[in-house]
């Protein structure tokens, strides 16, 4: 077919085309077929990710609440609630919490939640997920009136509110992601700082001062080479540099804190400042790029000195650009996993990271952690964590494009 | 870049030597020469960045194979990886980064390229404008969360097909599965660039002699896309050599010499993820070993970004 047609043979050829547009109407199906298996692979993900957070559990209450009172706990006054509350935890605990915040002084709520969480104890002994929930329901409640009598089933969404704004914790049950997602604000925050005004000023002196000179084309092809490194080796690299040999400034110890070493948020953030640099030099490079040289020559023109030219034209024009880079960086240092846990995230960290010098646990970290345990329970919370990550860089991504669409506007 | 530079320069001493008032005569600016400094700085940080790299893997890989209880040739030709009893044979952890990264290539090639060519070669504008996107979704998605869809998804789904005896729990097939699901949109974003970049004037001649659009694509499209076509290739080996989360969430925890694929073992990323995040002391043997695979894995992608970034750049040449 390729061969050019000879003369006086067209007969053939033509006999042949049916054949080959059949051929092309399959081979245009089996194209369309592999965008479809990435499409469903995306679909599968999401439906993974979805089934786990929402579902069914069996809870069953270790005290039941009807031994605790005659009429239901939700009636009942606030001082009965506290006779209740003394009489069935240890009088050291009884204290504590009374040392925490007087009693007379707790709303009756506070005291009902107490009451909920310390005396009727209520815990999850099955879980499943969305899909079984849904169409095998008579299945799952024969099960669980075989297997635990005195539990109730209801309806749970892992992720909520409450698992936002609770800490870290060895029960699922319990456990949430506020120090996680603190931390990973803590740290993006950090490599920000750092990583933006780097980035971008090495752009402009790529894009604008450095002549063509063997230095500036060293320069260009290492960044290329430095976006293709595994982000790993930046965990090593972070491990060698900021948290061994840095250890003194980065641990705070320097500034007279004492109690850590150098695995914290600020090792953590300096780390993913240079994996994301070259991603921000080669996105602003590009944005510069584009800023028209009528431009530059206009300012140029006019006499206005380099620095004017790049501050007062080629940056305001280049911004959008720019920070749709900067924040395509950013939703990949929040994603990122490997170097965190080269560089040290802890896993069980329960309070919340204070300064750049604490101790920290990320949200993808987390994930990490959750996903690789056993039990059933604390895959559907690592489901839920995802869908906060995968929220969070929604709407970072968002909020990107606003931005670049308001600023895009005010220029042009 | 190079032709904005050029157009730039000439305009700055376009004025050329004619008499100005003495207010508007060249003078010495601080500022601008603070400012430039810091610039400069700033870009030369990357190189700074690439030594500190090499610095850190080399020096301490180097204490690694000073250590009389080391040898180069072990560490490169010895089956077994078990640094507890002084063990460093590094194809236990090549092998199965090999295996897992050819079969992301294998599940990853022959799809990114079909929705590459679907993408330029057949869908309608509409169509591509809904479809990148998607495609784009694909590729923002953190990798650990790829690890909790090979260990959730995948693995019980390769279970279930080929019965629970065959297929461990962790297993070197799904972790390569799944990250051929994550380097597909890479995959398919450089091949639909390499074959936008094939001139229109050849897909016109190939319909004027009488070709399919099959044929056109087929024959005559991807040929001449070949190499950015072979670069994505090269880009996509280096992505799932170095890929991390996916291979140490669901390929398994133990550096076993297998080549069974439903079989668990533990690539080099997976390891030295693995006992750095462990409690680590410095100086010791382990943590020197783990900057030599570091150095391994290094060289690796370094090569494989170097040899793709040519291709591309020929590529270019060819048809600008």
């Amino acid at each position: 077919m390729t061969s050019p047609i000879p003369g006086g043979v067209t007969e053939r050829y033509r006999t042949d085309v049916p054949a080959r547009r059949r051929r092309g109407r399959i081979m245009q199906g089996v194209f369309l077929i592999s965008m479809v298996v990435a499409l469903g692979a995306l679909a599968a993900l999401g439906y993974t990710v979805f089934k786990e957070t929402f579902g069914l559990v069996a809870i069953e209450d270790t005290l039941e609440p009807g031994e605790l009172s005659v009429s239901p706990l939700e009636k009942i006054s606030h001082d009965e609630l506290v006779a209740i509350l003394q009489s069935h935890v240890s009088p050291a605990v009884f204290r504590r919490l009374d040392g925490e915040r007087p009693f007379a002084e707790r709303s009756r709520q506070d005291v009902y939640d107490i009451v909920i969480d310390r005396v009727v104890e209520p815990e999850v002994v099955g879980s499943w997920p969305l899909n079984e929930a849904l169409f095998q329901r008579s299945a799952i409640e024969t099960e669980t009136a075989h297997d635990h009598p005195q539990a109730r089933l209801q309806w749970k969404s892992w992720v909520g509110a409450e698992f936002l704004a609770r800490p870290m914790s060895s029960d699922p049950a319990r456990a949430g992601v506020r120090t996680a997602l603190l931390g990973s604000l803590w740290m993006i925050a950090i490599t920000l700082v750092v990583a933006f005004p780097l980035g971008v000023a090495s752009a402009i002196y790529l894009e604008e001062y450095a002549t063509r000179s063997r230095m500036s084309r060293l320069i260009q092809t290492n960044i290329d080479n430095l976006a293709g490194v595994p982000s790993i080796i930046y965990g090593m690299l972070g491990l060698a540099v900021f948290v061994r040999v840095l250890g003194p400034l980065t641990s705070g110890a320097a500034f007279g804190i004492t109690d850590t070493n150098g695995r914290t948020v600020l090792s953590a953030g300096l780390t993913m400042a240079l994996l994301i640099l070259p991603v921000i030099i080669i996105n602003a490079q590009e944005a510069i790029r584009a800023v028209p040289s009528s431009l530059l020559e206009a300012a140029y023109g006019l006499g206005a000195t380099k620095w004017q030219t790049v501050w007062g034209h080629v940056l305001p024009y280049a911004l959008p650009g720019i920070l749709t880079g900067t924040i395509l960086a950013m939703s990949r240092a929040i994603g990122e996993t490997a170097p965190l846990i080269v560089v040290g995230a802890s896993t069980y960290i329960v309070a919340d990271p204070s300064g750049p010098f604490s101790k920290f646990t990320a949200l993808p970290i987390q994930i990490y952690n959750w996903t690789s345990r056993p039990q059933d329970l604390f895959r559907d919370i690592a489901a839920a964590a995802i869908v906060v990550l995968l929220a969070t860089l929604l709407s970072i991504n968002a909020a990107a494009i606003l931005l670049r669409d308001r600023f895009s506007r005010r220029v042009q | 870049m190079e032709n904005t530079a050029a157009a730039h320069a000439p305009s700055l001493d376009a004025g050329g030597p004619a008499p100005l008032p003495m207010v508007l005569r060249r003078r010495l600016r601080i500022g601008e020469g603070i400012i430039q400094t810091f610039l400069f700085f700033a870009g030369a940080l990357s190189i700074v960045t690439t030594i500190g790299i090499v610095f850190v893997l080399g020096s301490e890989s180097l204490l690694f194979f000073r250590d009389p209880r080391v040898g180069l040739v072990e560490f490169l030709t010895g089956t077994r990886w078990q640094p507890t009893i002084l063990e460093f044979g590094i194809l236990p952890l090549t092998s199965s980064t090999l295996i897992t990264s050819t079969i992301a290539l294998v599940v990853s090639l022959p799809l990114g390229l079909g929705a590459a060519i679907y993408l330029s070669e057949y869908a309608s504008q509409r169509a591509r404008s809904v479809l990148k996107p998607i495609l784009e979704i694909l590729a923002g998605i953190p990798t650990v969360v790829y690890g909790y869809f090979a260990l959730t998804f995948m693995t019980p789904g390769l279970r279930s097909i080929f019965g629970a005896e065959t297929v461990q729990i962790y297993n070197m097939a799904s972790g390569g599965i799944v990250m051929g699901i994550m380097i597909l949109p890479l995959i398919s974003s450089m091949s639909e660039d390499a074959l936008n970049a094939v001139p229109r004037s050849l897909r016109e001649a190939a319909y004027a002699v009488g070709a399919t659009r099959l044929e056109t694509a087929l024959r005559v499209v991807v040929p001449a896309a070949l190499s950015g076509i072979v670069a994505a290739f090269i880009v996509g080996m280096s992505r799932a050599l170095g890929e991390t989360m996916i291979v140490l969430i669901s390929v398994g925890a133990g550096p076993d010499l297998t080549l069974n694929p439903f079989r668990g073992a533990e690539t080099i990323t997976g390891h030295i993820a693995r006992i750095s995040g462990g409690d680590l002391s410095y100086n010791s043997l382990d943590y020197n070993s783990l900057f030599a695979l570091g150095l391994v894995l290094f060289l690796i992608t370094l090569t494989l970004n170097f040899v793709s970034r040519r291709i591309v750049s020929r590529l270019r040449e060819v048809y600008e």
